[in-house]
């Protein structure tokens, strides 16, 4: 019992440093121009298809082809931003929700489209197996998910926080009128950050694959998370989301754990709304 | 003015005309579902379009109307019109319950705290067994009858019933538009700091807004249960429904009285058409084109295609 | 005096280290057009959505006609009487003038076709009797503050809070918004205005209270202020003043 407790609690911490690693591209997004990416959850999806074909097509293992599928949704988030979020920037929030919204739903029919409903699954990776500690099992593909989300999280914040790049990323979130006189470009600027949100999606969806089904709408469940992950951790803040991620992970598996795995994404979204409800701006989130 | 109005009495006229004309159950079908999805598209119009609350929770309303209605004929044999007013009773509580803390939030966050108040809806009836949890309940087949809500041999009067519906929703939406209610809701919509300098409640008002758009909306739940005589949660409270719902206010042109009217008349041929014409090869094609339709209505024309039909006309 | 019907009492108001008001007191008579004036970021927008209930003041009481309101909502304010524009327009840029007004209206008359009539009424009052159908958003900056007033006008305040309702206008269009607030006084209704520029309502205040770094330093005549010292250095600044005074001291 004691042992199957600890297994949760690891499981349950793993899987909780990936949530924050797809939480920190919505939050850095919203963080810099106010809009909310509701399709954040299917480039996810977007990404985990990439790296399931280039395993099926060429026999590339998902670990490396993790490069090329970051640069892909790197790409894409920029795509995304000229081409989409520019002409909304400014526009009401309505037409920004159905613009993300738009995306999300597209996604999701392209993908049904192209691929059909089925799951589909990596049967066996250079990742595969266990590390046995005790008691408690531990699966590689986990385990390396989690190193590689904290390992992105913190170029992530180490990008933002201690690059000349970043710090203009960051002097335009802050203040954009004030940022264009001292010559930052506030649209390539707006891209970059699209590109880096989507990109970092891109890595958890490679690191992903290894261990989980892909199918249309697996976005749907991972991007409810990446809100409440946000939300919980304010909206725009990289480190408030990294804390959410694992608190999102710890109750998802204790819940299931000790109330039945069918609650276990209720409990997380029961956990949100109670969060939101006492304070809006999140636990780390400025007002 | 006038002319709007001759040209309402000449389309609702061609729509109660219609059964009696062309006798093919299938457009039969199609109207009933065009004038389903109108009717709670004016519901969703309410809250989203004029008050500017978008809501991605309100299949929740769908569902609690359809469950309420099944839930009270199969355990206690009560006749579904009674499951109605039951239905919008707790929609309202729900609304109610629901409205209460979330309508503090703003923009974005109402719109993820609907979605996840929708989802957790969703996975209550989905485990809910004395709802009959994932599989849902099937109606008792019972004599046909106008009190029992159920009508085996033809479609005509589901078509009469939801017709109906359809026109007292459109009369509900012209009452609030029309009315303090309506304009408080639109001074929501726009700015909020303005309205309340001017003495309005926010929260009350939202509230109301939110009702209403319950009350329609679990009616059309009720009709649903009666008219397809089978529910399950995927069916009725499916976080897709809300979407369609929006979607069918932004076609139209959000927080215009027609707007839902005429989105519903485009986007459920445009779902069932492409449906029959891709079959099973062509699945999420449907999702594309209409997805593609949102983006564009929402860059380039957010007033929807009510603009198109009213450009050059009178205001 | 009269009896005064809106009190201020202590008023302090903090957001985290920074004092945005510090024990502010004065009291409105009936009538009276009251300035509320200082230098940038002394306090006065602050004061101001104090009063109006947008934020809850930390300390101290204003007192409407006898009861306290510090801790009530913005719309309960409204309803009091007690009625207010913004320092940046919130009129409703996507509705009619008409419609604009009516929201307001709507306060008083719950049937639309009361409202559209008390609309077109203050319409008429405000000049907007040929906009009546245009856009909000369409309107000129000095359009939009006054369709501001007339929309809070149209709630049959008591009392009536302007923010900084001349900036930003030209002479011309000055003259316009005293000879409103004049009409709007003779009508019965007390008026506090908050300007950042002495000059537009010191030939119509009553009196004049004068904030800087959160606190009241001086209160009285139009007159009375602009002779103050402490309200000079607030303006000018401690090196104008010195000088100042140096030119003026051989003199006396």
């Amino acid at each position: 019992m004691e042992g199957l407790f600890i297994q949760t609690l690891v499981s349950g911490l793993l899987i909780g440093f990936l949530y924050a690693l797809i939480a920190v591209g919505l939050t850095m997004i919203f963080g810099m121009m106010d809009i909310v990416n509701f399709a954040h959850g299917d480039y996810l999806m977007v990404a985990m298809y990439f790296s399931f074909w280039c395993f099926a097509l060429f026999g590339m293992d998902p670990l490396y082809s993790l490069p090329a599928v970051t640069l892909l949704l790197f790409g894409l988030g920029i795509l995304t931003y000229y081409l989409l979020i520019k002409p909304i920037i400014n526009a009401p929030m309505l037409s920004q929700i159905f613009v993300t919204f738009g995306v999300l739903i597209f996604l999701r029919g392209l993908a049904t489209f192209l691929w059909k409903v089925d799951y589909r699954m990596i049967p066996q990776t250079v990742l595969s197996g266990n590390i046995h500690l005790g008691d408690v099992y531990i699966g590689i593909p986990q385990l390396t998910a989690a190193a590689g989300a904290i390992i992105c999280n913190g170029l992530v914040l180490w990008f933002l926080k201690k690059t000349r790049l970043g710090m203009a990323l960051e002097a335009v979130a802050e203040d954009k009128e004030a940022a264009r006189l001292m010559g930052i470009n506030s649209d390539r600027m707006f891209a970059l950050a699209w590109g880096i949100g989507i990109a970092t999606v891109g890595v958890a969806g490679a690191l992903l694959t290894s261990f989980y089904y892909v199918f249309p709408e697996v976005g749907a469940n991972f991007g409810l998370i990446a809100f409440v992950v946000v939300a919980l951790g304010g909206f725009g803040s990289v480190t408030g989301a990294f804390a959410a991620g694992i608190i999102v992970g710890l109750v998802e598996v204790l819940s299931g754990f000790l109330i039945g795995p069918q609650f276990k994404f209720m409990f997380v979204l029961v956990l949100y709304l109670g969060v939101v409800f006492i304070r809006p701006q999140g636990l780390l989130g400025k007002k | 003015m006038k002319k709007g109005i001759i040209v309402l009495i000449i389309f609702l006229g061609a729509l109660a005309a219609f059964p009696l004309v062309y006798q093919d159950p299938f457009p039969r079908h199609m109207l009933i579902m065009i004038m389903l999805y109108a009717a709670m598209g004016i519901g969703w119009n309410i809250i989203g379009g004029y008050t500017g609350q978008v809501s991605f929770g309100n299949a929740a309303f769908f569902g609690v109307g359809a469950y309420a209605t099944a839930i009270l004929l199969v355990n206690y044999g009560i006749s579904p019109w009674l499951g109605m007013i039951v239905g919008c009773f707790f929609s309202v509580a729900l609304a109610i319950i629901v409205g209460y803390p979330c309508f503090r939030l703003q923009g974005h966050y109402f719109a993820i705290a609907t979605i996840a108040v929708g989802e957790i809806m969703l996975l209550v009836f989905t485990n809910w067994e004395y709802a009959g949890a994932a599989v849902g309940i099937y109606m008792p087949i019972l004599p046909e009858s106008f009190i029992n809500f159920e009508f085996h041999t033809s479609k005509l009067p589901y078509y009469y019933i939801i017709l109906v519906i359809f026109v007292a929703a459109l009369g509900v939406s012209h009452l609030v538009e029309r009315s303090r209610l309506g304009y408080y809701c639109r001074a929501i919509k726009e700015d909020t700091d303005g309205a309340r300098s001017l003495g309005i409640n926010i929260q009350r008002y939202k509230m109301i807004a939110f009702s209403i758009s319950a009350v329609i909306t679990s009616i059309c739940g009720t009709f649903y249960a009666q008219y397809v005589l089978y529910i399950h949660p995927t069916s009725t409270m499916d976080l897709m429904m809300s979407i369609q719902l929006c979607i069918i206010c932004l076609i139209g042109g959000l927080g215009k009285l027609y707007g839902p009217v005429i989105g519903a008349f485009v986007f459920i041929p445009m779902t069932e058409l492409t449906r029959v014409y891709l079959g099973s090869e062509g699945q999420g094609v449907d999702l594309m084109i209409y997805s593609m339709l949102i983006i564009i209505l929402a860059i380039w024309r957010p007033q929807g295609l009510w603009a198109i039909f009213t450009r050059g006309t009178a205001k | 005096m009269t009896k005064d019907m809106l009190i201020i009492d202590n008023i302090t108001k903090r957001f985290g280290g920074l004092m945005a008001n510090q024990n502010v007191s004065f009291s409105i008579a009936e009538g009276e057009i009251i300035g509320l004036i200082g230098p940038n970021g002394a306090g006065k927008s602050t004061l101001f959505n104090c009063i109006s209930c947008y934020y809850n003041a930390d300390g101290g009481r204003i007192l409407f006609h006898g009861a306290d309101i510090s801790k009530k909502t913005p719309e309960a304010i409204c309803r009091m009487g007690i009625g207010r524009t913004f320092q940046i327009v919130r009129i409703f840029k996507e509705m009619t003038v008409r419609e604009n007004i009516m929201i307001g209206a709507f306060l008083k008359h719950v049937k639309l076709c009361d409202a559209t009539a008390k609309a077109e009424e203050t319409a008429d009052l405000f000049g907007f009797t040929e906009k009546l159908d245009l856009p909000a958003g369409s309107l000129t900056i000095s359009d939009q503050k006054r369709l501001e007033v007339a929309r809070v006008f149209a709630t049959e305040p008591k009392v009536l809070l302007l923010d900084e309702m001349m900036a930003g206008l030209n002479i011309q269009e000055v003259r316009e918004t005293t000879d409103l607030i004049l009409k709007l006084r003779d009508m019965g209704i007390t008026l506090v205005l908050v300007e950042h520029v002495m000059e537009g309502i010191m030939p119509i205040a009553n009196r004049v209270i004068v904030l800087d770094y959160g606190e009241k330093i001086a209160e009285g005549t139009p007159d009375e202020v602009v002779n103050n010292d402490k309200v000079i250095q607030a303006y000018f600044g401690k090196k104008y003043h010195a000088k100042r005074r140096g030119r003026t001291a051989p003199l006396q």
